[in-house]
């Protein structure tokens, strides 16, 4: 027990004083699952879009196939990509594997789907009229797209929110593709196992508290969008 | 959108490799084994080399089957490893240059206190022997091995020879022999959990119990069976063009010399009563009749050298 209650103490105390080796730790956990969301985003609303306002066949298909992802196992997707990016793969000269790049595009490969799934929906939940209001008021079809795209605003940064948490906190994808170095590729999930193995036992602590803070946050702030998403369309549907 | 898909996703790959071959400092990717990176060995070397050479260390933590894999596939720059056996074929087989001996210390049997097996006095043929006939009775697992083909692992399956069982029979028992698959640390922990038998690097044990995480006690050490060499290689640069040679060749001196050596004797002795690692180059260099360095040249020599001639690729100097 006392080691318990000791470790917490200690962790509190690198909490506060600003540790840099903790604080390095949290910065590249957030920049690189900030980046890799920022890039499934850039790739994964395009898709949506394309989802969630056109009729094509094989369009459930696709939309089985992003859902299906969405639990893709990440010590899995960690094997496939270190094999792409290893000198022996078939990217392998662009010397990225233990690199940051490959945590981003890793990540980032991981969470599109979530911003697929949850982005069509959101699109498919606009009321179709404001795509026709927008077109007959002499917008084109894009500043129509645009129009609806605005509508869903809530539900594509809710589809953010969730796929900045599934980033930061996974780990099989970032410790077979960053190779946990230290100071590098080391993030919170990496260096929570690797100071829990080698007994240091305060610096543990200290990061998995800041990544609970972090992703309960972050899933406050996901509820709070929803509550404000259903807000909205009430206010819609009372004003109709 | 999808050409700002395309742009945004080419951007920050360039950027990121971009960054790393112009602006930050040069790079050299290290792979090592487990037992010397748990103990904070790594961690010390990284700061002092780092504080007087213009180069950043990227240290990666993998057994050494792991590590020499890193370095066939030209994933890293060097590897520190401690499987003679394995090494010598990495040699041969060309993807690896310039070796020296830098460290050594010894395995140790580590077990609970109480010793139910009855492994204290006898030497690590017999201990074995008792382990298995006494794990046959138990319906928990006694043994815990790494199982992840690292040089503690390889030592492990040449002592079951030793002793005269079959490895792949004796690893299947999987009523009293756990097999767990990670690193020294962990191996331990999951020891002490189960109160069991385990072949452990004596640093890696020394830190964890000075440290309070484990209290099993080290009940066989110091034989010859036991012997434990680290040595450093190089990736050959002409199999991997790309690989950062000569920084390589620089962290290979500096490993070698007085300071580097004194570096890793002095390591954890403060806080461990004992050296972690004792500096192989002096012994080699100066007392070649004294017992540990015949135990070092009967374990650890290919053909009468650390590294004979053909692998030192046009770095005679290195063995000077």
């Amino acid at each position: 027990m006392n080691e318990i209650l000791d470790g917490i103490v200690k962790a509190l105390q690198l909490i506060f004083s600003g540790d840099p080796t903790v604080y390095g730790i949290v910065f590249r956990s957030i920049f690189f699952s900030g980046t890799a969301m920022i890039l499934a985003t850039l790739w994964g609303l395009p898709i949506a879009m394309l989802l969630g306002l056109k009729d094509f066949r094989g369009k459930s298909i696709i939309k089985g196939f992003f859902n299906t992802m969405i639990g893709m196992p990440t010590v899995a997707l960690g094997l496939i990509l270190f094999l792409i990016f290893s000198r022996a793969g078939p990217v392998g000269f662009l010397g990225i594997l233990y690199a940051p790049a490959a945590i981003i595009l890793g990540q980032a490969v991981l969470v599109m789907p979530i911003i697929v799934s949850i982005a069509t929906e959101a699109i498919e939940a606009v009321d179709p009229e404001i795509m026709n209001l927008a077109k007959t008021l002499g917008a084109s079809e894009s500043q129509a797209s645009f129009a609806v795209l605005k509508e869903a605003l809530n539900g594509v940064l809710l589809s953010n929110t969730a796929s900045f948490n599934r980033a930061i906190a996974e780990l099989g994808v970032v410790l077979l593709v960053g190779g946990n170095i230290a100071g590098t590729t080391d993030v919170l999930t990496t260096s929570i196992s690797r100071y829990t193995n080698t007994h240091d036992l305060d610096l543990a602590i200290a990061l998995a508290i800041i990544l609970l803070v972090i992703v309960f946050g972050i899933n406050l702030a996901v509820i709070l969008i929803r509550k404000s998403k259903i807000a909205y369309f009430l206010s819609q549907r009372i004003s109709r | 959108m999808l050409i700002v898909a395309a742009i945004g996703t080419i951007l920050v790959v360039a950027g990121t490799i971009t960054y790393f071959r112009y602006f930050a400092k040069r790079r050299l990717m290290i792979s090592t084994t487990t037992s010397l990176y748990d103990t904070g060995l790594w961690d010390e070397i990284e700061k002092t080399y780092e504080a007087t050479h213009n180069i950043d260390l990227n240290v990666i933590s993998a057994g050494t089957g792991i590590a020499i894999e890193h370095a066939e596939n030209g994933d890293v720059d060097l590897i520190v490893v401690h499987s003679p056996s394995m090494e010598k074929d990495f040699l041969e087989q060309g993807y690896g240059v310039c070796r020296r001996i830098i460290a050594y210390n010894f395995f140790t049997i580590v077990g609970p206190s109480s010793d139910p097996a009855g492994i204290v006095g006898v030497n690590s043929t017999e201990a074995l022997k008792r382990i298995v006939e006494y794990g046959r009775n138990q319906s928990t697992h006694v043994w815990v091995s790494r199982g992840d083909n690292s040089g503690t692992h390889s030592k492990e399956k040449s002592l079951w020879a030793a002793a005269g069982y079959n490895y792949t029979l004796i690893s299947a028992e999987t009523t009293w022999y756990a097999s767990v698959g990670s690193g020294m640390a962990n191996t331990l922990n999951v020891a002490e959990q189960k109160s069991a038998y385990a072949l452990a690097d004596i640093g890696t044990y020394l830190k964890l119990s000075t440290d309070g995480a484990i209290s099993l006690t080290a009940l066989i050490t110091q034989e010859k069976a036991l012997l434990n060499v680290y040595s450093v290689m190089a990736v050959n640069q002409t199999l991997h063009t790309h690989v950062n040679f000569g920084d390589a060749i620089d962290f290979i001196k500096y490993l070698v010399s007085d300071e580097g050596q004194t570096l890793i004797e002095n390591y954890g002795k403060a806080n461990y009563t004992q050296s972690l690692f004792y500096g192989a180059v002096q012994p080699l260099k100066t007392n070649p009749a004294s017992q540990i360095v015949q135990w070092i040249q009967d374990y650890a020599f290919f053909d009468g050298s650390e590294c004979p001639s053909q692998y030192r690729d046009g770095h005679p100097e290195l063995y000077s």
